[in-house]
């Protein structure tokens, strides 16, 4: 494959019609020519600092360590960015890009919500079109994340396609890609699709890690012994492995969801149950049938409700960099009610899957390890669906 | 000249898709025999995929069909084996990479070969990509065929001059679906893909009308019809086939004129 572009190991890619290629090719010449451009660069800090309220806090649940028992646990607070997700790290810098670029239309796909809100937010910052697509059944799940996006003035169109879920508002806003590109960027928001998304996404995501290396130097005058992420698509993950990457000493641990578990049908494990395949845009690890068919996959979390992972975890499983554990619906949904007892915080449902790993991991540590896990986002919007899996009947 | 080629040689080409399975494989099987018998210069089958991005909502149905219909890699190829058995137009498929991926494309390009498959359209490999499966098409002799799009611009020469069997020139920004007027300056397009290479060029998406297929034959080689055919399909299901034998007779008359 010697043309071939965006590669992580054997992963990656751009398997995309040829209707998009040359609209993937401007992004990729445009980010190569700001990212490292002092004007572009100051102007994407400024927005971080000044409006999504970054560097985000390293706290330490003092807790939540104590009730466990073992290693030192602090929490990386991307729950208190402004949109209440790591979302917005990757959308203020691919808007900005766009902007340069000379689109004035935003188009994205959202699963939980957070990335649509995210979108719907720096359009609205920046005097951009926003249309969102979003799973007609994520519409319902998350409904007041809906209502934020258009508040925000997006439009939100939900997809009735396929299980009318994540994997089915990718593939719609695909398709509205291929049919307006001039005006239009495709803020993707994920590490994933076709290069160079992986990367542009990943590079924006980065500063997660790059706060949390430092705020731990300062702290604790040391790296931390492991980092855990929740995975969906990886983006979150991916932000918060990225500078540890090459400091062998520190665990990678990425927590997937197991749904009602990985050995049921109803699982959105990738890593854990998926093969090798191709599909939006990338060479992946996928859940999908002998025949190649993409599956229908399962999590209460609307976020983590994907059956593929980026191909740069797709890699770093590989090669045994990061590991990749598997998370359930129940054991997410202790620890979303554990944090928020615990430690008074409410993490998103997806976060919560890191959490529930921690829970399990920390107690196995000695006192003097350090554990950072990420909390990618906040749980408000989560408070009805989770009242609902514990059979209280609450409204939105 | 290769089959696909040779297709192309008496006049232009009209070429229809068949979405396999939709609404079972014996219709599909009866479909194509209707097609060849009024005038299909190649057909197109589609094997379907759970999530096909290229298409519009009329072929995405129609796979969704299928699969539900329990149709699958192993039986479209059993189609494929009964077909040849007194079908002679070529055949192509048309699908998704995964499917030829998860299927081993050694063994996947290897059937074609075997089973009378001429071609293969994936519209999610990219020039850069084809690699991912070109070596076994070389080995097999089945062409992977390339598409061009309206925003191709600067990189029609480079697909053009590596392109086998024919072009697949996408009309129209898009996914696949009937439109009402097709805007492209396709002429151009064509002009320098003939600049590049001696392969015919077919155009498709959006095409529906004998007009439109004339329009498009006109300035090109041939005209590719997917959702329109399908959409017959889906209105008479079982009894299709002598409808689409119809629309078939009237498209290449249209083509041809």
């Amino acid at each position: 494959m010697t043309n071939s572009k965006g590669r992580f190991g054997v992963h990656g890619g751009q398997y995309i019609p040829e209707t998009l290629m040359n609209a993937v090719n401007e992004l990729e010449e445009a980010y190569n020519k700001y990212k490292n451009d002092p004007e572009f660069c100051k102007e994407l800090e400024t927005l971080f600092n000044e409006y999504a309220n970054r560097p985000s806090r390293l706290y330490f649940a003092e807790n939540m360590t104590k009730a466990l028992g073992g290693a030192k646990i602090y929490l990386k607070r991307e729950d208190l960015n402004h949109t209440g997700a790591h979302k917005i790290n990757n959308v203020l810098g691919q808007a900005l890009l766009a902007k340069k670029m000379g689109k004035t239309r935003l188009i994205a796909e959202t699963g939980a919500g957070q990335h649509g809100v995210a979108t719907a937010t720096a359009a609205a910052l920046m005097g951009m079109e926003c249309v969102v697509f979003m799973g007609e059944e994520d519409t319902r799940r998350q409904a007041l994340n809906v209502y934020r996006m258009r508040l925000l003035g997006a439009e939100v169109i939900p997809v009735k396609t396929g299980t009318a879920t994540l994997k089915d508002a990718v593939s719609e806003a695909m398709r509205e890609w291929t049919k307006r590109i001039d005006d239009t960027h495709y803020c993707l928001g994920s590490v994933m699709g076709p290069h160079p998304f992986p990367t542009i996404v990943r590079d924006f995501q980065a500063v997660i890690s790059k706060e949390i290396k430092q705020q731990m130097l300062e702290k604790e005058g040391r790296l931390p012994d492991a980092v855990l992420a929740c995975v969906g698509g990886g983006s979150n993950a991916i932000g918060s492995f990225y500078h540890f990457i090459e400091d062998k000493s520190v665990r990678l641990i990425g927590c997937e969801a197991a749904g009602r578990g990985i050995d049921t049908f109803e699982t959105a494990a990738t890593i854990s149950t998926g093969k090798l395949g191709i599909f939006h845009g990338m060479k992946s690890y996928f859940c999908q049938d002998d025949m190649g068919q993409i599956a229908p996959v399962y999590s209460i979390s609307a976020g983590l409700d994907y059956p593929g992972v980026g191909p740069e975890h797709a890699y770093l499983h590989d090669i045994g960099r990061a590991e990749y554990t598997a998370v359930t619906d129940d054991e997410a949904v202790g620890a979303f009610e554990y944090l928020s007892k615990t430690e008074g915080i409410i993490p998103a449902i997806e976060s919560a899957h890191a959490i529930a790993y921690a829970m399990k991991l920390a107690p196995t540590m000695d006192k003097d390890k350090i554990i950072v896990v990420t909390v990618s986002g906040r749980g408000d919007k989560d408070c009805a669906a989770i009242a609902r899996y514990k059979g209280e009947d609450i409204y939105d | 000249m290769t089959k696909l080629e040779q297709a192309f040689a008496n006049g232009k080409a009209f070429i229809p898709f068949i979405t396999c399975g939709d609404p079972d494989l014996d219709t599909t099987a009866a479909v194509v025999r209707a097609a060849a018998e009024n005038g299909a210069d190649i057909i197109e089958l589609g094997i379907p995929f759970s999530d096909p991005t290229a298409e519009g909502p009329v072929i995405q149905n129609a796979n969704l069909r299928a699969l539900k219909g329990g149709v699958n890699t192993d039986k479209i190829f059993e189609l494929v084996r009964e077909l040849r058995k007194d079908v002679t137009v070529p055949l192509v498929f048309m699908t998704y990479a995964n499917v030829v991926f998860s299927y081993g494309a050694d063994r996947f390009i290897s059937k074609c070969a075997e089973y009378g498959i001429d071609g293969l359209i994936l519209p999610d490999i990219p020039y850069e990509e084809k690699g991912e499966f070109l070596d076994y098409c070389h080995k097999y002799d089945v062409a992977l065929i390339s598409l061009i799009a309206p925003t191709s611009e600067n990189r029609i020469g480079m697909i053009a001059r590596e392109a086998e069997g024919f072009i697949y020139l996408v009309s129209s920004l898009g996914v696949t679906g009937v439109r009402s007027e097709i805007k492209t300056d396709l002429s151009s397009i064509v002009r320098v893909i003939r600049e590049n290479t001696d392969i015919p060029c077919a155009i498709g998406f959006g095409i529906s009308t004998p007009e439109q297929a004339h329009d498009m034959a006109a300035v090109s080689d041939g005209a590719i019809v997917g959702s329109a055919v399908v959409r017959i399909i889906e209105k008479y299901g079982k009894d299709a086939p002598a409808y689409v034998g119809e629309f078939v007779k009237a498209m290449k008359t249209a083509v041809i004129s």
